[in-house]
């Protein structure tokens, strides 16, 4: 069975899955769709509460919790859609000057 | 034993759907294949299959439900017609793509304007480059004999296409007439149980269907695409010659109807072609060379076995039933020629576009044809090349 990891830009017709399938769940963080992003929201640290209200509003679970604390965005896979600016009530979150 | 009985091309299919079972039917009704899914809902309200029966809002949502089930492991079907198969179009191409092995019964009807619920090919020809292969039968049997072997051909490994089987709307499909239908247990020993390797929800590696494909994946996505067509001609002739070998009907991509020494051939699918042989025959009777090609898989188009069965003939009508306001001929005219053109030689071909909207088509107009051919294959001139039969005109 064929590999997520091992579909790739190189590889030939004859060797992609019929209808482009894949065989396997997550393969989400082989894709750095976060190039797509325009604009970029940053986090201001000292002004956040750690109420952590941006995770659940976050649509590509781009802002990790851990032990119940928020950590840096996960620019990776963020598209910069800007819901978080809009849900921190604190106003630590911010569109980085371009 | 075969069952003799008295069906319309509509129940038919029905019946063919009964015995085959499948798991899931996403009906949205529309004129002429409304009796298709109404059929059906009888066999599930009487337990005689236990098929998801889903009624959907909308033909694109029919699709879309049918790609979901197959995406899930299911065996899937749907029917519809005209203005239904187009609203199914942007689903068709996903379908077909992401390989997803549907049987859409068609019930092919003129595609409005003006508003027209009777025969031509307008709908399916639309489809053509869906990536759905099309199967067209003549009359009732060959829709339900084409319905039997669709699931197989489309789920083959090598193939893994959708597929349509066509049936000319009222002519076919609600016209009825003394069929042999198979025994179930038959049937389903002919078709076989649908197990796909991989499906959505398989416990040891998830599926996803349907990924983002840009210019990096896109075109070999579809040259793999196009193979699985190709692929498909070969199915097509394995499939059919187990299933004369099973209940004793042949089927190829074509029939050549008194084509072994014919001098002069149309080109013509579905019912028409019934009229057309009526004609044949009694031209051979006062001795002209007459022939007739009845086309039942035009996707994949069988181009060079076409070439090769015209290519002693002098002159040849390709018959539309579909306008396609190309300005230069019907899309069967297109084809054809385009698979005859390496030919050493070949024979003057001329379009006649006819029968549209449901337009009557005679054996005196399928001989007017055959009298023009003649004059061409006597070295008269050709003529106009594409032209219009059976309207009004001053």
């Amino acid at each position: 069975m064929k590999r997520a990891e091992d579909i790739n830009e190189k590889i030939p017709w004859q060797e992609m899955t019929v209808g482009c399938e894949i065989y396997e769940p997550g393969t989400s963080r082989l894709t750095k769709t976060g190039e797509w992003r325009s604009r970029t929201p940053e986090w201001i640290k000292d002004k956040c509460k750690q109420c952590v209200l941006c995770a659940p509003f976050c649509p590509d679970a781009c802002i990790p919790v851990k032990d119940g604390k928020r950590e840096e965005f996960d620019y990776d896979h963020c598209k910069g859609c800007g819901i978080c600016i809009k849900a921190c009530p604190f106003d630590a979150i911010v569109w980085r000057e371009e | 034993m075969s069952i003799r009985d008295r069906l319309s091309g509509n129940e038919a299919i029905a019946t063919a759907m009964r015995q085959i079972n499948p798991d899931v039917f996403a009906m949205f009704p529309i004129t002429p294949s409304t009796e298709i899914p109404q059929y059906f809902a009888q066999y599930v309200a009487d337990g005689k299959v236990d098929t998801e029966f889903i009624c959907v809002e909308s033909e694109h949502s029919s699709m879309s439900a049918c790609m979901g089930a197959e995406a899930a492991g299911c065996r899937a079907v749907t029917a519809t017609s005209s203005a239904g198969l187009s609203f199914m179009n942007e689903v068709l191409y996903v379908a077909a793509s992401s390989r997803l092995p549907i049987v859409l019964a068609v019930s092919c009807r003129a595609l409005t304007g003006p508003i027209n619920i009777n025969h031509d090919y307008s709908d399916s020809m639309a489809e053509r480059d869906s990536g759905f292969i099309q199967l067209y039968g003549e009359n009732n049997q060959e829709v339900y004999d084409n319905y039997l072997m669709a699931h197989r051909i489309a789920e083959h490994p090598d193939v893994r296409l959708p597929l349509m089987v066509c049936e000319d709307g009222f002519i076919t499909s609600h016209a009825i007439e003394n069929i042999e239908i198979e025994e179930d247990d038959k049937v389903k020993a002919f078709v076989g149980e649908y197990k796909p390797e991989n499906y959505l929800l398989k416990e040891e590696n998830p599926l996803a269907v349907g990924p983002y494909g840009v210019s990096n994946y896109y075109m070999e996505a579809h040259v793999a695409q196009a193979h699985a067509m190709m692929n498909a001609k070969k199915v097509i002739l394995e499939v059919a010659a187990d299933f004369e070998k099973t209940f004793g009907r042949k089927y190829g991509f074509f029939e050549e109807y008194r084509m072994e020494d014919a001098e002069i051939a149309m080109v013509i699918m579905g019912s028409s072609a019934g009229t057309a042989k009526a004609a044949v025959d009694e031209l051979r009777e006062s001795g002209v060379k007459a022939g007739l090609i009845k086309l039942r898989v035009f996707r994949p188009f069988p181009g060079e076995e076409i070439a090769q069965a015209l290519k002693n003939c002098k002159a040849v009508a390709v018959m539309d039933k579909s306008e396609g306001f190309s300005a230069c001929g019907g899309p069967l005219y297109a084809e054809t020629c385009g698979a005859c053109f390496n030919l050493e030689t070949r024979p003057k071909m001329v379009d006649i576009v006819f029968g549209l909207g449901g337009r009557d088509f005679t054996v005196e107009a399928a001989k007017s044809v055959y009298d023009r051919l003649g004059k061409i294959a006597a070295g008269g001139e050709i003529g106009d090349i594409y032209t219009h039969m059976g309207q009004r005109e001053k």
